[in-house]
């Protein structure tokens, strides 16, 4: 396991270098960043003093190793649009798209995965009927739909919860949360269920359809006649035989979350990074642009690891040892 | 005998709907089977011998069901019983093992934790004193150092340890019945005489009955007590082991004892039955065999025969019937 962990590091690091290959491209091919950053009446000298400054003048390599180097050191330049380092601009819009991310990837879990079971098991029931037919508008509304449908129900007509902002905030250092707040939680309301819905009806969906299958298998059949208890049956032998395509699907939806908030974090005015990125997009902010790249692609990667090491856990037949037989 | 036998089925029938119509899978069977007592359910595919187990232990898979009969344990009828204390007649009561070891174990969870909770559900006992038993069943069944195994996870064994395991854990209750559904026919044939012997010899250990499902003529004359000869969702005859392989009086058992090759090779050819066994939605009229029937006469077309005394058990031929008129005849003249 300790080797298959190592193997699997090493990957992610020539993963990590070839994303950091495309984020550097993005410099060289997309727009002339000296452009962006003087006015137009600028000089032609004072353009190259920039251009050497910023070290565009350099060989193709040189600029690569350097910008793998300072990636490495957390350096991804300072924003064309706001002046500032990108790590700071990043670090300070982080923590609010992994509150909202994991909030609304929990609430797809703690509700997609009992729904799936009771689904599965009960296929004829009324409420099976129900959340079938939820999980079908879950899957085909658009998501900026949803929201806005929310923030008319919740919060024009009801009034209940605020339409936009993340509330009140509390620092730890740089990471500010909204969780420890009764403005934050309520902020958050509204866009973890827009965001978390569709991977909740996904999670139904896949639930309900193994646990169709596992239901019908031999041991399940097996433990039914050994009178184990009804409970004991459906959530611990069935379950955990579903959970493998379950954690597959859950962490690269956990990935889309956080890369794709940006409707949601648009739509609420949610200060993350997708609003940052939808701004450095319209600004040509390629230094913003890159850094995002590479982070997702990190969370990507790292999350891909996790997911791995859970096939581990929870299946044995994974653990290769073949001193027993 | 006056004792109550410990199983007794009376008139059992399955039924399943379908858009079709009603299918009748298992047509009023009737049998028991008293203490300790080894009982063989032979047939071919599709004949209802494991659906008669199923319906035994009340695990019928829906849309099937119980549409008539009666089926007591130890007079105590359980076919009407709730779904809560027909589980703990289940596992408790009457024990199962089904036909491929190689799925019926969770592959999740280790032997331990299956067999431990198997103990802890049905007995009250601390988690520790089920562990202990644990091992001890398992090294009954003959699995090495069970101690150390308890932890170990059923891809780790073979195929017949794991039947092995699948056994200890239908027996971990003490249940006075064990419903065996072709125990065998997924091993090895080397493993098989193994499997059947230790089954054999821990339920008369414990003076558990065993209700013997399998299509192997062999392993009834070797186990069997008495065998239960089935055919089309019925009993086409059953009686001493001893007596129905000698004395079949049942063409189709007389069939079925016709196309077990021997060793010594006496046979030149084995005989076949001719045709095959009906769908269960074009069951002939009268008796179910009376197309594939040398013997069959009007009366097998038209009138479906019950079981009546033949030998030493029953068989379900109007040819029994007509022998013993004449025999009657014969008598009085």
């Amino acid at each position: 396991m300790l080797a298959f962990t190592i193997r699997r590091l090493l990957q992610a690091i020539g993963v990590m270098l070839v994303v950091a290959l495309i984020s550097f491209t993005l410099f060289r091919y997309v727009g002339d960043p000296v452009n962006q950053m003087v006015g137009l009446d600028t000089s032609l000298e004072q353009r190259e003093a920039l251009r050497e400054q910023l070290g565009l003048n350099d060989p193709v390599l040189v600029q690569f190793a350097r910008f793998v180097t300072r990636a490495a050191q957390l350096d991804f330049g300072t924003s064309y649009q706001f002046r500032q380092p990108v790590v700071d601009l990043i670090g300070r819009r982080l923590p609010a798209t992994l509150e909202l991310s994991l909030v609304s990837a929990l609430l797809a879990l703690l509700c997609g995965i009992p729904m799936g079971v009771y689904t599965g098991l009960n296929r004829d029931s009324l409420l099976s009927k129900l959340f079938l037919t939820i999980s079908l508008i879950g899957i085909s509304l658009p998501t900026f739909f949803i929201g806005i449908l929310l923030i008319f129900l919740f919060s024009v007509t009801l009034q209940w919860l605020p339409s936009f902002g993340r509330g009140e905030v509390v620092d730890f250092g740089w990471w500010s949360t909204g969780l420890l707040t009764i403005s934050g939680l309520k902020a958050l309301i509204l866009p973890a269920i827009t965001l978390g819905l569709f991977q909740m009806t996904l999670i139904m969906r896949l639930v309900r359809s193994e646990m169709l299958e596992v239901i019908r298998t031999d041991y399940i059949k097996f433990a039914r006649a050994r009178g184990l208890s009804q409970r004991s049956i459906h959530f611990r032998h069935a379950l955990k035989n579903t959970l493998v395509p379950v954690i597959t699907i859950t962490g690269l939806q956990l990935g889309s979350i956080i890369a794709f908030a940006i409707i949601t974090e648009t739509v609420f005015q949610w200060p993350g990074m997708g609003l940052l990125f939808l701004q450095s997009v319209q600004n040509v902010d390629i230094p913003v642009m890159a850094a995002y790249l590479m982070l997702i692609a990190f969370l990507f990667v790292v999350i891909n690891l996790i997911v791995d090491l859970l096939y581990f856990v929870v299946d044995p037949r994974l653990r290769v040892e073949r001193a027993s037989h | 005998m006056t004792q109550i036998p410990l199983l007794s089925v009376e008139n059992l029938r399955v039924e399943f709907p379908t858009r079709h119509g009603v299918l009748t899978a298992i047509d009023g069977i009737s049998f028991s089977l008293r203490e300790g007592e080894v009982l063989g359910v032979v047939g071919e595919s599709g004949a209802g011998k494991s659906l008669t187990g199923a319906a035994v232990i009340g695990l019928l898979e829906p849309p099937g069901r119980i549409a008539g009969g009666e089926i007591r344990l130890k007079g105590e009828r359980i076919d009407t019983l709730s779904p809560a204390a027909l589980r703990r007649v289940r596992g408790k009561r009457i024990g199962m093992v089904f036909q491929d070891p190689l799925t019926s174990l969770n592959p999740l969870f280790t032997i331990g934790d299956q067999i431990i909770e198997t103990i802890m559900t049905h007995l009250p006992v601390s988690e520790a004193e089920a562990r202990k038993r644990a091992i001890a069943l398992l090294d009954e069944v003959g699995i090495p150092a069970a101690a150390q195994r308890l932890s170990a996870y059923p891809h780790q064994f073979s195929g017949g340890m794991r039947q092995r395991v699948v056994i200890a854990l239908a027996l971990c209750a003490e249940p006075e019945l064990v419903i065996a559904d072709e125990p065998t026919t997924a091993l090895d044939v080397s493993v098989q005489a193994q499997i059947i012997h230790l089954l054999q010899r821990i339920c008369r250990d414990h003076r558990t009955a065993v209700m013997l499902i399998t299509h192997d003529m062999g392993v009834i004359a070797e186990t069997a007590d008495r065998v239960a000869v089935m055919y089309s969702g019925r009993i086409a005859e059953i009686g001493p082991v001893r007596d129905v392989i000698a004395n079949p009086r049942h063409p189709y058992t007389v069939g079925l004892m016709g196309a077990i090759p021997t060793l010594s090779g006496d046979q030149q050819r084995l005989t076949q039955i001719p045709g095959a066994m009906p769908r269960l939605d074009a069951i002939p009229s009268g008796c179910a065999f009376n197309p594939r029937c040398a013997q069959a006469f009007d009366r097998c077309r038209r009138e479906r025969p019950a079981l009546m005394p033949a030998g030493e058990g029953e068989a379900a031929c109007w040819l029994v019937h007509t022998a013993k008129q004449k025999a009657g005849e014969g008598e009085t003249a």
